[in-house]
């Protein structure tokens, strides 16, 4: 038997307090960002942190849960129909933007028995078939116009730069829950199990680990995640038109950010998501061969670079920034 | 009711078409191609390109086009899929992801926005009919879509299983290690099977050009219908995948009955229908969902 006080458990290292600090410092100076940013960057950025939302929901769905999902659009979809429908009923509207994630997380959870029935690639085919469905319903609404779509009008009512700081703030703190979330989620049990099923389901759930309850939680938590994100991006288009938020298109740049920033890590979506914001500031005006990218960088990070930017610098380095996982340390 | 129900069978052949090569590579690489639909869209691309520039019968071209689509399947395996199915399960969804989001929008570069057909290159076939008693018309495109799908999967059954290349892909299939110390040269099958997946991914592109207009996003639709005929019809088989073709078609048809937009969601609808029978059949909220549900979370 080894002695067990040669081994000690540690979560926390220096480099991760020092992160958590500054991750914090950061997020507290961005919350002042519409005084100093001016009109254009404000809006920029309030997009950026739409990036972040998605790119670390999808990273919790299938780096965290196995869950490869190609019809996150749903969610994202549905969570700005509801905000749409919420604020014809007389909701205030950014109320109905904090609600909106809530109703779709509930709808989630309704779908959850079935969709999670499916395995690999027929959850991901089956996500995107609910994901048609929900798009072809959300038509049928005589207050969408089908794909003529409608606009948010009660948003209007907000002088341009009293909604742009509201868009930015309430992204601000989306982005915030939402990492908090699945910061906490990731270092509870719940964390492990997850991780444990991403490696091994059947071996997980022979050891005890309850397979379907924890992949729930994290299947919910994507769909809210992305439903705020849907709502955020319709408080700054305010038009809503269903071909473009049921677009497959917003799964794409998902499995963009999540491949190169580092699939299964926490940070790496983060990464992930700022140097697709950077590629479509520097190439958004050319359309298709930017798409063509996108894709051909999926191709190549999930066959050459499968941990991406971040795993890769990270298993070189041994540097983890975020205190998630346990580190075993050996006495002398 | 009858005449839908009737076209709706008529329809379910094009849909068993493109969900046969689903359905084969499934059942031998254990892969769902994401760019299935894509690479039907391709191939509909390249019996039209050739059609029209060379002033001959799509039925010709098609001839031509089956081959480059079966190297190009060879080469999917050997470049992407075998790589990717050795870098673990969920890898071959992302990199197949990634190639369907190149071929289309390489497509609309090369071709535009402007939707396509091969209708009017087979002259009166793609109108012409014959009309049953009772007042129920056969389309011949429609009859000879069906027939198509029929002896491609008889004919791949066949092959399965007396072909010896045949018994290799579905020894293979069974067990890829076992089948290695056999002797069989496991990559060299699995790229004989996605060239025959990808040939037959070529007849279906050409029938979908033939009877509808296609566009170069055209791809994920096609990829869905096909996945919903094999989920229908019960993974595994591809008599299944013709059954289940038919009842999509079938429902989607009495659907459009209903309301314009009916179409489409009542082929989901039954989909998603079937997976909640399945779901109930194998016990449903009594075992373990409902029970996970009044323990404590973990």
């Amino acid at each position: 038997m080894t002695d067990v006080r040669m081994v000690s458990v540690r979560r926390w290292s220096t480099v991760s307090v020092v992160a958590i600090s500054g991750l914090a410092a950061l997020i507290a100076i961005l919350a002042f960002g519409p005084s100093f940013l001016g009109a254009y960057w404000t809006g920029r950025i309030t997009t950026l942190f739409i990036y972040v939302i998605l790119a670390v929901m999808w990273n919790a769905l299938a780096g965290y849960g196995g869950l490869v999902s190609v019809g996150q659009q749903a969610f994202f979809g549905l969570g700005a129909y509801v905000v749409i429908r919420l604020s014809n009923g007389g909701v205030p509207v950014y109320s109905a933007i904090a609600i909106a994630p809530v109703i779709v997380a509930l709808l989630a959870l309704v779908l959850s028995p079935l969709a999670l029935r499916l395995r690999g690639g027929e959850f991901a085919i089956g996500m995107w078939v609910f994901a048609e469905l929900a798009h072809l319903l959300v038509n049928l609404d005589g207050l969408i116009q089908g794909e003529t779509g409608t606009s948010l009008v009660a948003i209007s009512a907000f002088a341009p730069e009293v909604r742009r700081a509201n868009n930015y703030w309430f992204a601000l703190g989306a982005m915030t829950i939402f990492l908090a979330l699945v910061f906490v989620l990731l270092r509870s049990r719940t964390g492990a199990s997850v991780q444990a099923i991403r490696d091994n389901e059947e071996a997980a759930a022979s050891v005890g680990v309850r397979v379907l309850s924890t992949k729930r939680t994290i299947f919910v938590l994507a769909a809210a995640g992305c439903a705020a994100a849907g709502a955020l991006t319709l408080s700054t288009l305010i038009t809503f038109q269903p071909k473009t938020f049921f677009s497959v298109q917003w799964t794409a740049y998902m499995i963009f950010m999540t491949l190169v920033g580092g699939l299964g890590t926490f940070e790496g979506p983060i990464i992930g998501a700022v140097v697709f914001f950077i590629v479509e500031s520097l190439l958004g005006a050319s359309g298709v061969w930017y798409l063509i990218t996108l894709g051909a960088s999926a191709l190549v990070f999930s066959l050459w670079v499968p941990r991406g930017i971040w795993g890769t610098l990270s298993a070189r380095s041994g540097v983890q920034l975020m205190p998630i996982g346990y580190r075993l340390l050996f006495r002398k | 009711m009858i005449d839908q129900i009737v076209q709706g069978v008529l329809l379910g052949g094009y849909y068993a078409l493109i969900a046969c090569g689903l359905s084969f590579m499934y059942g031998v690489m254990r892969i769902i191609n994401l760019a299935h639909g894509s690479l039907a869209v391709l191939a509909a691309f390249l019996v039209w390109y050739i059609t029209e520039h060379f002033a001959m019968s799509p039925f010709i071209a098609l001839l031509i086009v089956i081959p480059i689509m079966a190297a190009a399947g060879w080469l999917l395996q050997r470049t992407v899929l075998d790589r990717s199915l050795r870098s673990g399960p969920l890898t071959p969804l992302l990199s197949t992801f990634g190639i369907a989001i190149v071929i289309d929008n390489l497509l609309f570069e090369r071709f535009g926005a402007d939707t396509r057909s091969l209708a009017p290159d087979i002259g009166d076939l793609s109108y012409k009919s014959w009309t049953l008693p009772g007042g129920v018309t056969v389309g011949q495109l429609g009859l000879l879509t069906l027939a198509t799908a029929v002896v491609l999967i008889v004919g791949l059954q066949l092959f399965l299983k007396y072909a010896p290349l045949g018994r290799a892909i579905r020894a293979t299939a069974e067990d890829r290690d076992t089948a290695e110390l056999m002797g069989i040269d496991s990559r060299a099958v699995y790229g004989a099977a996605a060239a025959i997946a990808l040939g037959t991914v070529a007849i279906a592109g050409a029938f979908l050009g033939m009877r509808s207009a296609f566009d170069p996003y055209a791809g994920g639709a096609q990829l869905i219908f096909a996945f919903e005929a094999v989920v229908i019809g019960g993974t595994g088989s591809l008599w299944g995948t013709l059954l289940g073709a038919i009842a999509l078609g079938v429902a989607q048809n009495l659907g459009a009955e209903l309301n314009p937009q009916g179409f489409l969601i009542a082929g989901h609808v039954l989909f998603f229908c079937v997976l909640a029978v399945r779901f109930f059949a194998a016990g449903g909220f009594s075992s373990g969902w409902l029970k996970a549900l009044r323990r404590q979370p973990a």
